[in-house]
């Protein structure tokens, strides 16, 4: 693992290079360029590029108008407004008819930049896996954002929303790594533990495995970029390899990634649990240290889950 | 556009006299479904896509055809009568509204009705899709023309306002909306002080103009109107055009016009008899009760 490039910058870059290789790709933008980093395609680009303004309800519309005619837009604002401020109009003309649009939420989860709670987004997996015809994808690091967005737009034919993180974190992928949606990934074998991420906290998933290993207990880790269509298989593999599984995500365990693994387990292969995200609260500004910490978010927190587990 | 003479008039006044009785025939037959607001805009849409629209019936998905949203879409029941009088499917599916597996839904629904180029039916969404299909075709060079019709009703939604704004933004010249000015909503500010309920939507020209549109006034039942107002908006340049069509809820049948209880009733046998009598269409009363 090494230092890394943002995924908003991978989000941005990835823009240009489809837009050079597909005429049918397209950015419309909340007014958040500059944040989200789609301004690298307005920089680069500005010809596939249309600001929208501050107007989110519109700008879903104005998707799905365009993907009638064979485009295939991305729709960029802040994930705690894109699954919000345009949820109907993503419901009705976009998931209804099944429109291939690619609604990216950018500043997921509780590290927006001290922000604060209007602009952490909670409940945006919740939100979007229980619309039927999305997909739902969150990336673990850049080189996974880059792999996703390539699959979204050559292997799916229809809505999907792209979780997208801010700062920097750790890259865990190299070029080789082969996405594909709705498969899990396995990161790490063992058979003590099962540690089920997605997005960022998977890399978090993998700093706990370690953790747990300076105790001599061998996690397994899966990671679950897609979140919808689960990868069900993999996640009963999991259960049944190690018989304890621990959920990672920065979102709530309401419904997410947790929710959705406890459904599948609960349903076909009942094993105990712990699920490790925000627990059913909104946060506050602060650093990111501070806040994973305080939100019960650090590789620490997935270790101790993990421990509780094995009593 | 072909130049509409006095027999063409005369013909398509005809078609939509039937096309109110199918309305009337579908919703008594379904036993659901709006009445008011399809009348209102029954003529326009006549006019739109028997001498306006450039489409073919034959090729619901031609690329080059011109678009239309009918964001009012609780109004749905119109737009597949004169999809089924122009062709598009047959006329007896029409008695299929509403019923479970149908392609006539209660709202409209692009996944499964031929001829309908968006869905709609939550209010306030149909211009938006609209602005994207006009900013799509000057993007791939086409010419064809997108057309909104927007209820007065549903421009008190927020969403309405962002699309005016961001569309003469862009400066959609191809891009024309409708409002179908009847002055009636579901239900209102019923209760407001004065012989006259507040209608749904004040001075919409003036507001229109302020968000940069050009705005033309016509009498959206009298086609020949009407389809001038449309030329006149095909022939604007570097801005979109809104139609403001003074219309009457519940148009061609005395009872029902000008009746906000009339939204979404559906007629008795005995109301149909009357309404058809007076549509001059009692003989489609006929053709339905032998079909049953």
């Amino acid at each position: 693992m090494t230092t890394t490039k943002a995924q908003r910058v991978a989000f941005g870059e990835t823009l240009v290079e489809l837009i050079d290789q597909d005429p049918r790709i397209l950015v419309l933008d909340g007014d958040l360029a500059n944040s989200t980093r789609a301004d690298i395609v307005a920089n680069a680009r500005p010809e596939r590029f249309f600001e929208m303004g501050i107007a989110e309800q519109n700008m879903a519309g104005v998707a799905a108008g365009l993907a009638t005619l064979g485009f295939i837009p991305f729709i960029s604002t802040f994930a705690a407004f894109s699954a919000k401020r345009d949820l109907d109009q993503i419901r009705v003309v976009i998931a209804q008819p099944g429109l291939h649009v690619i609604i990216t939420g950018a500043y997921s989860g509780i590290l927006t930049g001290k922000t604060g709670k209007t602009h952490q987004s909670v409940e945006d997996i919740t939100i979007f896996r229980a619309m039927p015809n999305m997909t739902v994808v969150a990336p673990a690091d850049d080189v996974e954002v880059r792999k996703a967005m390539h699959a979204l737009v050559y292997d799916l034919n229809g809505p999907a929303y792209l979780r997208l993180t801010r700062d920097p974190y750790k890259t865990i992928f190299d070029d080789s790594y082969h996405f594909q949606i709705g498969k899990g990934v396995v990161l790490a074998d063992g058979e003590d533990v099962a540690l089920i991420g997605t997005g960022e906290q998977t890399v978090r998933c993998l700093e706990a495995a370690d953790l747990l290993a300076a105790e001599g207990i061998r996690a397994y880790v899966l990671h679950l970029p897609t979140i919808k269509p689960l990868d069900e298989e993999a996640i009963i593999y999991a259960a049944r390899r190690t018989g304890r599984v621990v959920t990672a995500e920065d979102h709530t365990i309401l419904g997410g990634l947790g929710g959705a693994v406890a459904e599948t387990l609960g349903e076909h292969y009942p094993t105990p649990m712990k699920r490790v995200g925000w627990r059913d609260v909104y946060g506050e500004s602060a650093d990111n240290n501070a806040l994973l910490e305080k939100y019960g978010l650090t590789p620490r927190h997935i270790a101790e889950a993990a421990k509780a587990l094995l009593k | 556009m072909e130049p509409l003479t006095p027999q063409r008039l005369k013909e398509l006044e005809e078609v939509a006299a039937r096309v109110r009785a199918r309305i009337l025939l579908a919703v008594h037959h379904a036993g659901a479904g709006h009445v008011g607001g399809p009348l209102s805009c029954t003529d326009m849409l006549v006019a739109l896509y028997f001498h306006i629209l450039n489409v073919d019936p034959n090729r619901p998905d031609w690329e080059d055809r011109d678009r239309f949203i009918l964001s009012k879409g609780h109004s749905t029941i119109a737009l597949y009568t004169v999809l089924a009088e122009r062709g598009y499917f047959p006329l007896e599916e029409l008695f299929t509204f509403d019923a479970i597996d149908s392609r006539m839904q209660g709202h409209p629904d692009m996944t499964k009705t031929p001829g309908i180029d968006m869905s709609s039916g939550s209010l306030g969404q149909g211009l938006s899709p609209g602005l994207g299909m006009a900013l799509g075709a000057r993007l791939l060079g086409k010419s064809f023309r997108t057309y909104v019709i927007l209820g007065d009703g549903e421009s008190q939604e927020g969403q309405i306002w962002e699309a005016a704004f961001v569309a003469a933004r862009y400066q959609l010249d191809n891009l024309t909306a409708i409002l179908d000015y009847n002055g009636l909503q579901q239900y209102g500010w019923r209760n407001a002080p004065g012989e006259h309920m507040f209608p749904p939507i004040e001075n919409p020209a003036q507001k229109w103009q302020a968000f940069g549109w050009r705005v033309i006034e016509t009498d959206g039942h009298d086609m020949a109107q009407f389809t001038a107002a449309v030329e006149e908006a095909q022939t604007t340049r570097g801005k979109p055009t809104l139609i403001i069509a003074h219309t009457v809820k519940g148009k061609g049948v005395s009872f029902m016009e000008d009746q906000y209880d009339w939204h979404a009733r559906v007629p008795t046998q005995q109301e149909l008899v009357a309404a058809l009598a007076e549509l001059g269409q009692s003989d489609l009363l006929v053709i339905s009760q032998g079909g049953d």
